[in-house]
């Protein structure tokens, strides 16, 4: 029991971060912090990745001379460009919330939603 | 190596190497851009073309990138599924993109013309990378890179509404792209492989594994946000409904037949059919959820009053029958299900494109001002309703013959009460169709548009020649008809598609 828990605190702590991110994502009001769970969300997919390559005892796979073990480097670069795409997303929604705080006036859902039923009052 | 061996990856780095050049021929020449646009998407559709002749000749090909062997190096597979949604695929991005001119000039600022083009080059990118690779993580790679360019373009809606549906669609498909990425890092946990074929023989010894349970649950959550099936499709309606003419007509043409294609990947080649049948009862939840789809996307489509709304409504409802193909699985219905993915791609395609032409040339999308246009567009509201008729499926449409497959299948497997199910949902969308097509024929104009050529920006004769006082220019005109006729034609002479899509119906049934 404590083996599963300590053993692979990262898996835990993986889960813990992603569902904090997950929760920021859904239940936020303000759409820069939606972002940042955003950001939470994706960067605890990478932790699960980086810690399926340890290998217990294993080193940096660039130690060619000295060490027997070496760590799975595969995942890294499978997150190198999971960290691409996290980095880009992120980038179109700042992008996006830019724009909707110049067309709204506003980065708070709740705000957005008084405006839009306000414009569509007057139509 | 000759040019056709390598015609996999050209499909690929053309429109990738057009999307970076576009910008700069923006500088040279902005109207450029869409000529360049058109020839490069009619490049992607003839490599697809031929892709289509290699495969019916010598069957899968197996492209290496750099040279490394599959299991180790991406490798890129067309077999007679994936050839059959590239050539539908590379298709409709054809189509649009020759009635894109007139309808982005309308709707978007000048200057954001060449950007525009640009991002749906990047769209076509991802759309076909994710259809040919056979790695599954370069999977995951070009899903975001078709959500990311999906994400601007609607963004570039001439409503306010746009940025928010744009926004909200960002959330849930980042959502759905990172469920994807948990369930490739849990298989690759258990199997070390990323590629695809690979996985299919790996995994079939770990079934009882929580990892691959694990995994197998974050794809199919994660792939049904991605292809709107019917509880996880909120973010639809609104981004159909305020993205561009063009943009509505592209992404519901295409993206979630895509995104149905790679989850008949996950279901039949990742995983096997004894995997989805005997470990865990997914087909059931998906039928479940697939018939649910149908009857609720039609009833939500009754009670629409905006006409892209009602489209994209009823988009949900047709995804429900090509999920529901999926997860009848045997031939009959899986053939059903595959042609629909080309079928509806033809009939919403020409429906929205003729919503195009109608905002483009009055600027409505309200049904009740779809008053008399039958007698002003003679030719689009004849388009309209062949679209229309293919969406009830009536006989001699293309909507028929899936609708037949489908009914077949759920006849065959035992599940006659799925046929009740897609009756009802063909009389709702009669009911809804009706009403426009009764707005567009039996009322009389109350509003007299003013519309001249000389308003939209051309002069008649050059380029686009009016064919009657509202009817919009040749270039929008074409392609719209095209489509609705080809639904016509594939209704009448269906024995091809059919060929093709019960040959890779096999495909994933494992019976080659």
């Amino acid at each position: 029991m404590i083996e599963t828990i300590l053993g692979k605190y990262n898996y835990w702590i993986y889960i813990a971060l992603m569902m904090i991110g997950f929760y920021a994502m859904v239940a936020k009001e303000n759409l820069i912090k939606k972002i940042i769970g955003m950001s939470v969300f994706q960067t605890a997919v990478f932790l699960f990745y980086v810690s399926m390559a340890k290998v217990t005892g294993g080193t940096a796979p660039i130690e060619m001379h000295h060490a027997k073990l070496y760590d799975n480097p595969l995942p890294h670069t499978l997150m190198l460009t999971g960290i691409v795409v996290s980095v880009s997303t992120t980038a179109v929604a700042l992008a996006l919330i830019i724009r909707i705080y110049k067309a709204y006036g506003s980065i708070e859902e709740d705000r957005i939603l008084d405006v839009e039923k306000e414009s569509s009052g007057f139509e | 190596m000759t040019l056709t061996e390598h015609l996999p990856i050209l499909i690929i780095i053309v429109p990738l190497f057009a999307a970076i050049l576009m910008p700069l021929t923006g500088v040279v020449n902005r109207s450029l851009c869409w000529y360049f646009t058109v020839l490069v998407t009619f490049v992607v559709f003839l490599i697809a073309i031929s892709l289509v002749c290699n495969v019916m000749e010598v069957g899968r090909i197996s492209y290496r990138l750099g040279g490394w062997e599959p299991p180790w190096g991406i490798e890129y597979v067309v077999d007679s599924l994936s050839v059959f949604v590239l050539l539908v695929v590379s298709f409709i991005a054809f189509a649009v993109a020759v009635y894109a001119r007139r309808s982005v000039e309308a709707e978007i600022p000048a200057g954001k013309v060449p950007l525009f083009y640009s991002v749906y080059m990047l769209f076509i990118t991802g759309l076909m990378g994710v259809t040919i690779t056979g790695d599954i993580f370069n999977l995951y790679v070009f899903l975001e890179i078709t959500s990311l360019s999906i994400y601007t373009l609607i963004a570039m809606g001439p409503n306010r509404r746009a940025l928010i549906a744009s926004f909200n669609y960002l959330i849930l498909g980042t959502i759905a792209g990172t469920f994807v990425l948990i369930g490739v890092g849990y298989l690759y946990m258990v199997t070390g492989t990323l590629n695809i074929a690979d996985l299919g023989v790996l995994l079939p010894k770990l079934y009882g594994s929580s990892a691959v349970l694990t995994a197998f649950a974050f794809f199919t959550v994660g792939l049904s946000l991605k292809l709107a099936l019917f509880p996880l499709h909120i973010w639809l309606p609104n981004a159909y409904s305020y993205a561009p003419s063009v943009v509505s007509a592209v992404v519901a043409a295409t993206a979630t037949k895509v995104g149905a294609y790679v989850l008949l990947r996950i279901l039949f080649t990742v995983f096997s059919v004894d995997f989805d049948l005997s470990v865990v009862p997914v087909t059931y939840i998906l039928i479940f959820f697939a018939s649910l789809a149908i009857i609720m996307g039609s009833v939500l489509a009754l009670s629409q009053t905006n006409i892209k709304r009602m489209l994209a409504y009823s988009s949900i409802g047709q995804v429900g029958y090509i999920v529901l193909g999926a997860a009848l699985t045997n031939e009959l219905a899986l053939t059903g299900s595959i042609i629909h993915i080309f079928n509806h791609a033809l009939m919403k395609g020409s429906l929205f494109l003729v919503v195009g032409i109608v905002v483009y040339k009055t600027g409505v999308t309200d049904i009740s001002e779809f008053k008399g246009l039958g007698r002003k567009m003679p030719i689009t509201m004849a388009a309209f309703t062949l679209g229309a008729l293919s969406m009830i499926g009536a006989p001699l449409t293309v909507g028929f013959v899936s609708k037949w497959y489908l009914a077949l299948g759920a006849i065959d497997a035992g599940m006659w009460f799925l046929v009740p199910v897609i009756l009802i949902s063909s009389i709702l969308t009669a009911v809804y169709f009706w009403r426009v097509v009764e707005k567009i024929y039996f009322y009389k104009p109350d509003t007299v548009y003013e519309v001249e050529p000389v308003d939209s920006g051309f002069e008649p004769g050059t380029d686009g020649c009016i064919v009657s006082r509202l009817e919009a220019p040749v270039t929008m005109l074409v392609p719209t008809v095209v489509l609705s006729i080809l639904c016509i034609v594939f209704g009448i002479a269906a024995t091809l598609p059919v060929e093709i899509a019960s040959r890779a119906a096999r495909l994933l049934l494992g019976g080659g």
